[in-house]
């Protein structure tokens, strides 16, 4: 009556390199989405601040519109409907296989968003000061930007682009709605395949939580030494 | 582009009969909100508390409090959703796991939906309530003590009331973010409004409406929630505090 599950860990020894490949993709497409996500992210941050009304407009729509809906209906828009309009639209042969593609591209756009939001405050987080000094010393708008706000504006958000790509990495975990075989994809195939769903989920949940709570050490410690500084 | 557009699929009645393509994304949405709210409920009353165990001067129960949050912020909530609905039910005892999987597979699903996502989002906000009532002066909990109240009279009467409208605005964005990761309960097999949009595409062949209408239900969702919630914000703004009046 009360018997309680046994365990059998034996399926996982063996699918390790399968889990490892899995864990590559995850952690291809964070560390791309991160990159470009900050790269566009800083674009949209400058725009939404620029006195020329339409780019701040257009920021500000893209921000809203990507932060209001689920990451999970971008994923979906991005493996269901994009590639069959690139397919129609750019002759792309038909079932080209741009899962992969779209997952980076999905993660970047709508990572963008949210890191725009963070390098906003970041920048405005700048004393007025030090742009009035950089314009004082002759520097246009530009040059005021990259050389003396964007490095400070930087320092002070390296903590929190960390902490956004630690979230992105866990959030990976969902382009499991295209079957792409992520890490957590791969543990739930391996899982399946054998009928160790329990013991492949633990497993994976386990591995999760090491890396990103080691990884929110390591940050939080890292912000303690930029403080001292 | 060779795309035929036809906005009149919604009022189709749809391939199973007694229902139209809208009355499923009606459903759906339906069953975004009652997900979402259902489990926010869960997320306040358990993140109030595990926030306050977290300021309380006992290591132990810190201790305890800040191991749950961090169990529960670093693991991706689609696992900790597959943890809940898959791995659960296999270890609760045979007697228990099999009445359970032999109930209303609906009923499996919001259920193991709405402990996800609630006690994942009460991670969220327990460090919110924590922050809050860090950002006390601490002459408040001094003087509260000072006066004769134990330490819960003094959370109970002079910390919570303070610190509970402090965190007001930021607990919107948390509010906000329920509605969009209920999103993931899709991946269950629960008819939200996100796994209607999928049924929809497979339906009705027009994938275009389909994702348009299901996108434009979540920003409507999120813009009802924004004006309400700021409209509690300004009711229970504390005068004299950074965007008091």
């Amino acid at each position: 009556m009360y018997e309680l599950y046994e365990f059998d860990w034996s399926s996982i020894p063996g699918a390790l390199p399968f889990l490892w490949q899995g864990m590559v993709v995850s952690l291809e497409i964070t560390f791309v989405a991160v990159v470009f996500g900050i790269v566009w992210g800083t674009a949209l941050a400058i725009m939404r601040l620029s006195s020329v009304t339409p780019l701040s407009w257009f920021a500000a729509g893209y921000v809203n519109l990507f932060r209001s809906v689920p990451l999970v209906m971008v994923l979906l828009w991005f493996f269901l409907i994009i590639p069959h309009l690139l397919e129609s639209l750019l002759g792309f042969p038909r079932g080209t296989d741009m899962r992969l593609g779209s997952a980076i591209a999905g993660f970047a756009l709508f990572e963008a968003a949210y890191y725009s939001e963070i390098i906003r405050a970041g920048i405005q987080s700048v004393p007025k000061g030090q742009m009035a000094a950089a314009n004082a010393l002759g520097m246009n708008y530009r040059q005021a930007m990259q050389r003396v706000v964007l490095p400070q504006a930087f320092r002070n958000m390296v903590p929190l682009l960390l902490t956004q790509g630690i979230i992105l990495f866990q959030d990976t975990s969902l382009v499991y709605v295209s079957a792409l075989a992520d890490f957590f994809g791969a543990a739930y195939k391996v899982g399946d395949r054998d009928g160790r769903l329990v013991e492949m989920l633990l497993f994976a949940g386990a591995v999760y939580f090491v890396i990103c709570f080691a990884a929110s050490q390591w940050v939080r410690h890292f912000q303690k030494k930029l403080k001292t500084a | 582009m060779g795309y035929n557009w036809n906005w009149g699929v919604f009022l189709q009645p749809s391939a199973t009969g007694g229902d139209t393509y809208l009355g499923w994304m009606f459903y759906g949405f339906k069953m975004t909100i009652a997900l979402s709210l259902s489990a926010w409920m869960l997320a306040l009353a358990t993140g109030a508390v595990v926030g306050v165990l977290r300021t309380v001067p006992n290591k132990g129960l810190s201790g305890i409090a800040r191991a749950y949050v961090e169990l529960f912020r670093n693991i991706p909530l689609l696992v900790q959703l597959f943890l809940w609905y898959f791995v659960l039910p296999e270890l609760l005892p045979t007697s228990l796991g099999n009445a359970y999987k032999q109930s209303n597979p609906l009923a499996q699903q919001f259920l193991a939906s709405m402990v996800c996502l609630g006690l994942f989002t009460s991670a969220r906000v327990a460090e919110q309530v924590r922050s809050g009532i860090n950002s006390l002066p601490p002459g408040q909990k001094n003087a509260g003590l000072a006066m004769g109240f134990t330490l819960p009279q003094t959370y109970r009467f002079v910390m919570l009331p303070m610190a509970v409208r402090l965190i007001v605005p930021p607990l919107t964005s948390e509010f906000l973010n329920i509605f969009k990761n209920s999103a993931v309960c899709s991946t269950i097999g629960l008819l939200e409004l996100a796994a209607q949009g999928r049924q929809l595409v497979d339906y009705t062949a027009q994938p275009y409406e389909s994702f348009i209408a299901v996108t434009l239900a979540y920003l409507i969702i999120n813009v009802v929630v924004m004006f309400s919630m700021r409209w509690v914000e300004e009711r229970v703004r504390v005068p004299g505090y950074l965007g008091g009046k």
